[in-house]
């Protein structure tokens, strides 16, 4: 471990992100994901990497995929309005398997809503922003640490399974400083996109050898002459009309995804061994529901904190494996009730879902799901 | 010869071509293909074949991309060149070459247009120019002439038309041009000079499209059209030499503004090398 030092969220993503290995940064500035266009800036050129303010978010997207597909690993950030506005283009990076990743630092909406205060209601554009049956993989993370540290992981899936990957940050978690000791650079794992096309004989780009879900990718400008479409095409890189191929190759990509999910998702699971109450949250939420938690325990109170780290898949085997010892569940999200429908879809309802949300851009409180927790117990008894 | 230039430049598996007979498209995306080729023959230049990147967007224009037996990559509508500004920008030895329509560039991409003729980073922009939108089946575009006829101008186009390349030059474009179908030779020499040209460049050029855009204004068959390219599209030299009275109704074909900003990637180059400097230090 180095030493201690003092950093945002935002600022933590970056350097997180060039430990990934990200060179090529393309943004708009907006509220609360500024600095992460600031931090890029400043440090890209640092180490060779090139910084690009775009005309607007729509522009940004589309310059790191240009920048992924000339071989360099890329990133943007955002918030709400912004990744509404991107949303074409992520689709045309899972159509066409461009790996990058795409900050959402999320703040309070609809619309311009309340651009300084946190949220969580990108939950479900993260994943349904985009048209089309898409496979999409979203992490979320909950501290200024993890935030360095999953960031590479994001780089690491977007390069395994060549797709974008969403790293869904909230206004909490980005604006918060904290003293953190980043992992030595030596200890971390790095992947890198398969080059060769070459697999036996067959020289086609977008060529999955039987059993295998991911294509190789060789970037322009070495020697592999290929073509890249958004429109349904062949393992040739060329649209075609045949409904038969279009079908094989949305169903391969969403295997991609729904095939490895074991690789991919990942949660914490804190006080769960003897829980019969999960409280499930996410993101910055998860600083105020670990409290709540421990304050209940203090109580006498059965409670867990049950938190997807990956939000997209959703861990459904994690949470169905919970599902037998619980006799309730508390979801605690900044939003209406988005997650919420994940796990009552999960759960089939099968023990009661209870919910904790909130849309007018203030933080729910340790207290505020302490109270929410009680009000369970009391539901309960009356039961 | 044509054939030579087929086989070793298009993708022939995918050829013949979806464009319409009579179609300007085709013929501006030989010319591109010339002027590449050309380039890499001669000995003067050292181009690399590898080093080309085709980036399209959406429409008939941009269904080039995919015939030309290079890198390409098609993207979404109106984003080719925001595309393009980030594998330039990533890899800046590539040679990166938009292809793109009136509408694509103009309307749902103008801005990317604006602000990358701004920026000046090297970027060749070709459009395909044909006042329609042909693969929707006709609709008014920003280069639709005022009181033209489309599908979605039954009565009449109300709206005012875009001069691309004179929007381009507006925005600060270090390279501007105009070109068209009838004058191919003409074209692919101003297409070599674009691509030559370090800083961003755009050549307009006019396509004809007889299917939608000339039989909704009478404007006859494909060989009409090209008639009306060759008599009012007019070659600079002969541009030039022409009264005020005489260039009434007509436009000129070749360089339109010219300038030797400085390019985004060699600045930017410059950013790196002294932060690295002074890292050092």
């Amino acid at each position: 471990m180095s030493k201690a030092v003092l950093m945002q969220g935002n600022e933590a993503a970056v350097e997180g992100a060039i430990a990934a290995g990200m060179r090529f940064f393309a943004g708009y500035p907006i509220t609360p994901s500024t600095e992460i266009a600031e931090q890029s800036s400043l440090r890209l050129p640092q180490i060779g990497g090139k910084f690009i303010q775009m005309e607007d978010e729509i522009s940004s997207i589309a310059a790191v995929l240009g920048a992924s597909v000339a071989g360099v690993k890329a990133m943007t950030a955002t918030s709400g309005p912004g990744f509404s506005l991107m949303q074409e283009n992520i689709g045309y990076g899972v159509m066409a398997e461009i790996p990058c990743v795409i900050i959402d630092v999320q703040r309070a909406g609809p619309s311009t809503g309340l651009a300084t205060s946190p949220s969580q209601g990108d939950y479900m554009q993260a994943k349904w922003g985009t048209h089309g049956d898409h496979p999409m993989i979203a992490l979320s993370p909950s501290s200024v640490l993890e935030t360095y540290t999953l960031i590479i992981r994001a780089f690491n899936l977007a390069e395994k399974y060549r797709t974008p990957v969403i790293f869904l940050m909230d206004e909490i978690v980005g604006h918060m400083r904290e003293g953190v000791e980043l992992p030595n650079p030596n200890d971390l794992i790095i992947n890198h996109r398969k080059m060769s096309f070459h697999d036996g004989a067959n020289k086609e780009c977008y060529y999955v050898p039987e059993g295998k879900y991911v294509p190789a990718m060789k970037p322009f400008g070495q020697g592999e002459r290929y073509n890249i479409t958004g429109l349904a095409h062949d393992i040739s890189g060329f649209p075609v009309n045949s409904n038969e191929i279009a079908g094989k190759l949305v169903t391969r990509l969403l295997d991609k995804v729904e095939k490895n999910v074991d690789n991919i998702v990942r949660v914490e699971e804190y006080l769960m061994d003897d829980a019969e109450t999960a409280v499930v949250c996410f993101g910055g939420t998860a600083r105020a529901a670990m409290d709540a938690v421990n304050a209940a325990r203090a109580e006498g109170k059965k409670v867990g904190l049950f938190r997807p780290i990956t939000v997209w898949p959703f861990p459904e085997k994690q949470l169905l494996a919970r599902l037998p010892q619980l006799k309730n569940i508390l979801m605690v999200e900044h939003n209406h009730g988005q997650m919420l429908l994940e796990v009552q879809r999960v759960t089939r309802c099968e023990k009661p879902v209870h919910f904790l949300g909130r849309v007018d851009g203030t933080v729910i409180s340790p207290g505020d799901i302490l109270a929410k927790l009680n009000e369970m117990e009391g539901v309960h008894h009356a039961e | 010869m044509p054939s030579d230039l087929i086989h070793e430049y298009m993708r022939i598996d995918h050829l013949p071509q979806i464009w319409c007979p009579g179609c300007g498209n085709g013929v501006i995306m030989c010319d591109v293909a010339v002027a590449i080729q050309e380039l890499i023959d001669d000995q003067e230049y050292d181009f690399d074949r590898d080093d080309f990147v085709i980036v399209s967007g959406i429409g008939c224009s941009s269904r080039a991309a995919g015939y030309l037996d290079f890198n390409s990559i098609h993207t979404t509508h109106g984003r080719a060149i925001a595309f393009a500004t980030g594998i330039k920008f990533a890899n800046p030895k590539l040679n990166v070459i938009v292809l793109t329509g009136d509408g694509d560039c103009s309307a749902i991409g103008g801005n990317h247009l604006i602000h990358a003729a701004r920026r000046n980073l090297g970027l060749t922009v070709i459009c395909f120019n044909n006042d329609i939108y042909g693969m929707t089946g006709g609709q008014y575009s920003p280069t639709t002439p005022n009181g033209d006829k489309a599908t979605t101008a039954p009565y009449g186009n109300v709206d005012r038309p875009f001069d691309i390349a004179n929007l381009a030059t507006g925005a600060g474009a270090s390279f501007s041009a105009r070109g068209d179908v009838f004058h191919a030779r003409e074209t692919t020499e101003i297409i070599k000079k674009a691509i030559l040209h370090k800083g961003f460049s755009l050549v307009d050029v006019y396509s004809v499209c007889p299917t939608y855009y000339g039989r909704k204004n009478k404007k006859g068959d494909a060989v009409e059209m090209l008639k009306w390219q060759r008599d009012n599209l007019i070659p600079t030299a002969r541009y030039y030499s022409m009264s005020e009275e005489e260039r009434a109704g007509k436009k000129q074909i070749g360089i339109l503004s010219f300038n030797d900003y400085p390019e985004y990637t060699e600045e930017y180059a410059k950013i790196i090398a002294a932060c690295r400097k002074k890292a050092k230090k």
